[in-house]
């Protein structure tokens, strides 16, 4: 089989993208700028949030202060600000809803009078729960008031000669074994996820344009007119493709490299690995998928009779195989051998394994790689078979 | 040489050719004339081995294009539809890809783009990207395009259309001159005084069929017309006229 045209094609498309800004713009600065530069920040701001909540004293508007000056002497010892307001219960949630504060403690009228009775006090915490950042504080204040009020039941049964110890007969002790780096869950999902997007990005552009594109140009006819078999033609617009995603993909991973190196990840407790070393296995983890992914956006663009059409398609079908990513990320899977046979979702879970400095099974990688090489052929093949088809000259 | 043996095809429903035959000579100018619809392209593509023929063949100098239609489309320079030019190459490079393609090498697409640059009187304009090119720019680079590996056999689809008078008079010039050098040259056109002009051959289609081929002056003289055009519609209205 003679392969000069698979060649000719690929050394036009890649050299005509050159000067296509468009191209550049998504292969060489969209992906591999945007997806690092976004994580930074979002790390950056999540290290800052974390540095301040550590010891920060907390802020905390209290509704009738005057009703249980010791609860909040007590609150006051252990770090807490209590701002004084004047707010009904309608108030109080008006107040938390506009986040005029964030938490509000409300004494109602009869918690002396009950207090002294020996009766179950009420008092009323107003939070917003949808708001995961005030959600610590909440903790908080809550564990300081069950604090106060078993300190007070210890003194009420030393006050009858009881031993408080009796009545205290399971005791929690909670052990947290999240190692540093497994606490980077949220962080790492969204890069492998961006890693992956930006590679697609990569030929995304150059996939539309050497298949809708030249269709919509009237080039086609003319190129099938050429001494190739048309199958050629189609593989050497999906090699030249698979070339903008490779730049893409090592360009971005390189690039999360530099960034993470700048925001320190350890300040969040995270230790990322993201040396030199894991880069290079992220991106040979990776680099099978770079022909499913041309094959697949030029199956789907070769369809598509315009430039805009192919768009349309793309800007949907691109999320597809991220799906199972998603998925991952909100049910936490375990990296299983079986999932290892899911392109996309194989290679998000061998990313996180590298960043997560764990150890990889070399056979899950060897089925990742060879079952997306597989995948990719087929996809590669089906395209052939569209360029062979009448119904492509529209 | 190009022969057309009783080609038909259809697109669902629609017979678009119905039994076409014709043969257009080596050293002569063949005109595919016909209104709109008639089957001109159809026609056209199939002899430029795009589309496959449902019934018949179709001969580039004896090579059938269904059974070879690689060594056919070595024969063949085209001239597609609305031909589009790559826009991010300039129009020597245009011309490269396609000797390229043909499997020229580097040195032989070199110079042959230069010669046609030459020849086609591209000079202005044979280093700029070829997007900004003018109708009459595009027309030439995609012709220079086409003729990039000497093809013997050289088939047109429309050439003249949006073209202004002065590319059209070039156009013209470029295929007597082809038809000189020994060329086939076949090409479509709607427009009665192109033909005239430029045709030692005619092949009137309509409704898919052929209803009239030979020289032009049979053609007036079979219809009982001294004008073209007045034996065109004869033609037509003989044979159930346009649809």
């Amino acid at each position: 089989m003679k392969l000069r045209g698979v060649w000719a094609v690929f050394r036009k498309e890649f050299h005509e993208n050159l000067r296509d800004r468009r191209t550049l713009l998504s292969a060489l600065v969209f992906g591999p700028v945007f997806g690092p530069v976004l994580v930074a920040v979002l790390v950056q701001f999540l290290v800052s949030r974390a540095e301040t909540q550590l010891d920060e004293s907390l802020t905390v508007a209290v509704a009738h202060a005057e009703r249980a000056p010791n609860l909040l002497a007590y609150l006051n010892a252990h770090g807490i600000d209590i701002v004084r307001v004047d707010l009904d219960e309608a108030g109080a949630r008006r107040a938390v809803t506009s986040q005029q504060h964030k938490i509000i403690l409300e004494i109602p009228a009869d918690f002396g009078a009950r207090l002294q009775e020996g009766q179950p006090a009420p008092v009323i915490l107003y939070s917003d729960s949808s708001r995961a950042f005030d959600q610590r504080g909440v903790g908080r204040v809550r564990a300081l008031v069950s604090q106060y009020g078993l300190d007070i039941a210890q003194l009420r049964f030393l006050a009858r000669g009881i031993e408080p110890i009796s009545v205290i007969p399971i005791a929690v002790q909670e052990i947290d074994v999240s190692t540093p780096s497994s606490r980077s869950v949220f962080v790492l999902n969204m890069m492998t996820y961006l890693v992956l997007l930006s590679m697609l990005f990569g030929g995304l552009y150059l996939a539309i344009d050497a298949t809708a594109g030249e269709r919509e140009r009237g080039s086609l006819e003319m190129l099938l007119t050429a001494p190739v078999p048309r199958e050629h033609l189609m593989y050497g617009k999906i090699a030249a493709a698979a070339a903008y995603m490779l730049i893409s993909l090592v360009l971005t991973v390189t690039m999360f490299a530099v960034a993470i190196s700048f925001v320190g990840l350890e300040k969040l407790g995270i230790t990322a690995n993201l040396g030199l070393r894991a880069a290079a296995t992220m991106i040979a983890c990776c680099s099978p998928l770079i022909l499913f992914g041309s094959a697949y956006l030029s199956i789907v663009s070769g369809f598509a009779k315009s430039y805009r059409e192919a768009q349309t398609y793309l800007g949907l079908v691109i999320t597809l195989p991220t799906l199972p990513l998603m998925f991952a990320g909100m049910l936490g899977l375990q990296t299983k051998t079986g999932f290892m046979f899911v392109p996309f979702l194989s290679q998000h879970l061998l990313l996180t394994t590298v960043v997560r400095a764990e150890e990889i099974e070399p056979m899950h990688v060897a089925i990742s790689v060879v079952s997306t090489l597989v995948y990719g052929a087929l996809l590669t093949w089906l395209a052939g078979r569209l360029y062979r088809r009448e119904g492509l000259l529209g | 040489m190009l022969e057309a043996r009783d080609l038909n095809k259809s697109f669902g429903s629609v017979a678009a050719v119905r039994g076409v035959s014709f043969i257009a000579r080596d050293g002569q100018i063949t005109g595919l004339l016909g209104p709109n619809g008639a089957g001109k392209s159809t026609t056209l593509r199939m002899l430029y081995t795009v589309l496959e023929p449902d019934a018949g063949d179709a001969l580039i100098d004896g090579r059938s294009v269904i059974a070879d239609p690689l060594a056919a489309r070595r024969a063949i320079g085209v001239l597609s539809h609305g031909a589009g030019v790559y826009g991010h190459l300039t129009a020597r490079e245009n011309i490269a890809y396609f000797g390229e393609l043909h499997g020229m090498s580097r040195a032989d697409r070199a110079a042959r783009a230069a010669e046609l640059i030459e020849q086609l009187e591209m000079q202005p304009f044979a280093d700029r990207f070829a997007k900004g090119f003018s109708q009459g720019q595009r027309l030439k680079t995609a012709l220079a395009r086409a003729l990039v590996h000497k093809p013997r056999n050289v088939l047109l689809d429309e050439p003249t259309n949006g073209l202004d008078v002065m590319a059209v008079r070039g156009l013209r010039r470029i295929l007597t001159q082809l038809r000189d050098a020994g060329h086939c040259v076949l090409f479509s056109s709607h427009v009665m005084q192109e033909v005239e002009e430029l045709c030692d051959e005619v092949v009137v289609i309509t409704g898919g069929q052929v209803v009239a081929a030979g020289a032009l002056a049979e053609i007036r003289t079979r219809a009982g017309n001294q004008r073209l055009e007045d034996a065109f519609v004869s033609l037509m209205n003989d044979n159930g006229g346009p649809r």
